[in-house]
């Protein structure tokens, strides 16, 4: 079983926010970037339990530049076997998707994890292209998988319950809270990943077919306003005029 | 001079913080209440490789450096100064001293258990009548065709009753000969050796803390570690390494106070602005965190000459004295930085001030350790 899962590197939770360049660019000095937690903690761990229970193999991969190889190598360091970085600065979904694509197709993986949303950009968008560009069905916000030979078993959460779909042969999917629990690595792996490969392959060369022209921060947090327990009226009146919810 | 993490060092304390969130942190209060020593969780530490940290891959353990342990003890302490004490205790102290004077069929016997932590270790060195001047100690092994029969006990033996295996150390020579004492490791479950009653602690309650007892306790020389009377050197120089260990301690419980310190200070108003805004304690804030930075540097001075086995005698006990100090001022700051609500346990800052205060006690007093480094000044 070979498993290829997306890795992709995003600001830590607790990084303070900010962009340079007339709000073109985000900020990147003096953050903490870590694995982004969907591909970590689901896609990632899940493949490596398909692994395990199968004798398969996992490679990572990502598209970035050599900023990129810490986050891989904790990557490794949990028990991927292998992993890949396309020497591309990621720019948008379909670069990132279409670069992964382009690598994929050619080396004959059984499925493509990812992790259901980036928690900087949440696009949502890399896993599905990349099961467009490589013709394969696409299962998304998955919260379980088993695999039976070659059918694969997925339960989806849909609005108010599960939604359980089959796949047959290759797929992509993209994993959502639920798939597997987080995966603490252990000090002989955070050893063994200087010696895993790691493997710079050159971008194929696809382009961003979106710019982004400006970002902004949400307001601040507002003063929070406290309301005694006994005065309904009071609260009443205020999420009406005030915070005109109600 | 590179004063930035290795990517090693990042890794180990992303994983050693990620542990400490889901396995300490929920339950340490409830562990610090009943005195409970959790060994569950030192089995889990022990699958993560971070209760061998320092003893080589041959033997079963993580190989790392002291660069690494910092980060490890330094981790488990911002969260859990008891953890921390007993990772701490188990590492250097036990395991360390096998590490470092066993021989090669020792150390394939006793490392991979206790770098797995299916073997928790104590090291007993202090007795009841000797803390400071562990040398004086009364407790005597005599020699017995091939074995040494042991009679005395220890006093304030981390992992006493818990503890799988224990290094202690005894007199077999004259008392006031330093090199009148011998390290013997001991089984649990050797005829005539026991451990006490738990220590009613005032802080690192999860730390478990009890005397060691030796009754006619029959202990083959197989299990001397180095030579005959060359224990208690051995044992300074174990601890040499063990102050870089509390220095973590102190390190970890110092950075614990104060990231809990601005948390609430940026919380909590009076007059109308958060705390922090009062000068009088942005500026407790700023003491807290220039004294945290100084700390840190003079420790990994110290593991940086321990690791390329320079001389490390001062600069060990230096960090040591001036970690635990730290800990011991910030955690009092922290108290006070959170009002009446920081003398609850509500807050986890009485929880630092307790635990804290160990840091000058344990492994030479901040008075030792004040002795030691005068000495070595006036040596040189
Ligand atoms: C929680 C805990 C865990 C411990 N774990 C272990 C363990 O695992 N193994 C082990 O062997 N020991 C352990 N100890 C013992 C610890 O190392 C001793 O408590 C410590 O060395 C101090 O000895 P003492 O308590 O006898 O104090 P004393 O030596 O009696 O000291 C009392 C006071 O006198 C001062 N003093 C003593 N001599 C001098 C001097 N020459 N000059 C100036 N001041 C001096 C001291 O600084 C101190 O302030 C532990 C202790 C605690 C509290």
């Amino acid at each position: 079983m070979k498993i290829l899962v997306c890795i992709s590197k995003v600001p830590d939770t607790t990084a303070k926010i900010s962009f340079t360049d007339g709000d073109t660019k985000f900020n990147e000095a003096g953050v903490q970037f870590i694995i982004n937690p969907y591909d970590e903690w689901y896609a990632l761990v899940r493949g490596l339990e398909l692994k395990e229970a199968n004798n398969g193999t996992v490679t990572t991969i990502s598209v970035g530049g050599p900023d990129y190889d810490p986050i891989i190598r904790k990557a490794l360091a949990i028990g991927a076997d292998a992993a890949v970085r396309i020497d591309a600065q990621p720019t948008d979904s379909y670069q990132v998707a279409s670069e992964i694509a382009n690598y994929a197709k050619d080396n004959g993986y059984d499925m493509v994890l990812c992790g259901k949303e980036t928690i900087d950009y949440n696009g949502s968008q890399v896993g599905g292209m990349i099961a467009e560009l490589m013709d394969l069905p696409y299962v998304s916000l998955a919260v379980k998988l088993e695999v039976n030979g070659t059918i694969a078993t997925i339960e989806r959460d849909v609005q108010g319950g599960t939604e359980v779909v089959e796949v047959s042969g290759a797929f992509v999917l993209s994993a959502s809270k639920g798939m597997a629990e987080q995966r603490i690595p252990n000090m002989r792996g955070i050893m063994q990943a200087r010696t895993k490969p790691l493997t710079v392959v050159p971008a194929s060369g696809s382009s961003a077919m979106t710019e982004v022209v400006s970002y902004e921060l949400p307001p601040a947090k507002t003063a929070c306003k406290m309301v005694d327990a006994e005065d309904m009226d009071e609260l009443i009146s205020l999420l009406h005029n005030e915070a005109k919810v109600i | 001079m590179d004063f930035s993490f290795t990517e090693n060092q990042t890794m180990v304390q992303q994983m050693v913080r990620d542990f400490a969130e889901k396995e300490i942190r929920p339950n340490m209060m409830k562990w610090d209440e009943s005195q409970e020593f959790p060994i569950e969780v030192f089995k889990k530490l022990g699958d993560l490789g971070l209760m061998g940290v320092l003893v080589p891959e041959e033997y079963g353990g993580s190989g790392m450096s002291y660069d690494e342990y910092i980060v490890v003890v330094s981790e488990i302490a911002r969260v859990c100064g008891s953890i921390g004490l007993s990772v701490a205790a188990h590492n250097s102290l036990c395991t360390g001293h096998i590490m470092y004077f066993g021989n090669d069929e020792q150390k394939k016997k006793w490392l991979p258990k206790l770098a797995t932590a299916e073997h928790i270790g104590a090291w007993g060195l202090t007795e009841t009548g000797t803390g400071s001047d562990a040398g004086g100690m009364a407790t005597v092994a005599v020699e017995d065709g091939d074995d040494y029969i042991i009679n005395g006990s220890k006093n304030f033996i981390t992992h006493a009753i818990s503890g799988n295996i224990a290094v202690v150390i005894v007199r077999t020579g004259e008392k006031g000969d330093s090199h009148g004492m011998t390290a013997f490791v001991i089984e649990k479950g050797t005829p005539g050796f026991s451990g006490g009653k738990k220590e009613d602690k005032l802080g690192m309650r999860a730390s478990e803390t009890a005397c060691l007892f030796f009754d006619d306790c029959r202990v083959p020389k197989a299990n001397i570690l180095g030579k005959v009377g060359e224990g208690f050197i051995q044992a300074m120089k174990v601890l040499d390494g063990g102050r870089i260990s509390i220095g973590a301690l102190g390190l970890g419980i110092a950075k614990g106070a104060l990231d809990c310190s601005i948390k609430y200070s940026k919380e909590r108003e009076q007059f109308g602005k958060p705390i922090s805004q009062h000068q009088a304690i942005g500026f407790k804030l700023a003491d807290m965190a220039t004294e945290v930075e100084a700390a840190e540097l003079i420790l990994y001075q110290a593991a940086y000459l321990k690791n390329n086995k320079f001389p490390v005698v001062k600069v060990s006990a230096m960090a040591k004295y001036l970690t635990s100090e730290v800990a011991v001022r910030n955690s009092n700051e922290a108290v006070q930085i959170h009002g009446g609500y920081g003398y609850t346990k509500e807050y986890p800052a009485e929880k630092f001030y307790r635990d804290s205060k160990l840091c000058t006690i344990g492994e030479g007093t901040s008075e030792i350790q004040k002795l030691v480094i005068s000495r070595e000044l006036l040596r040189e």
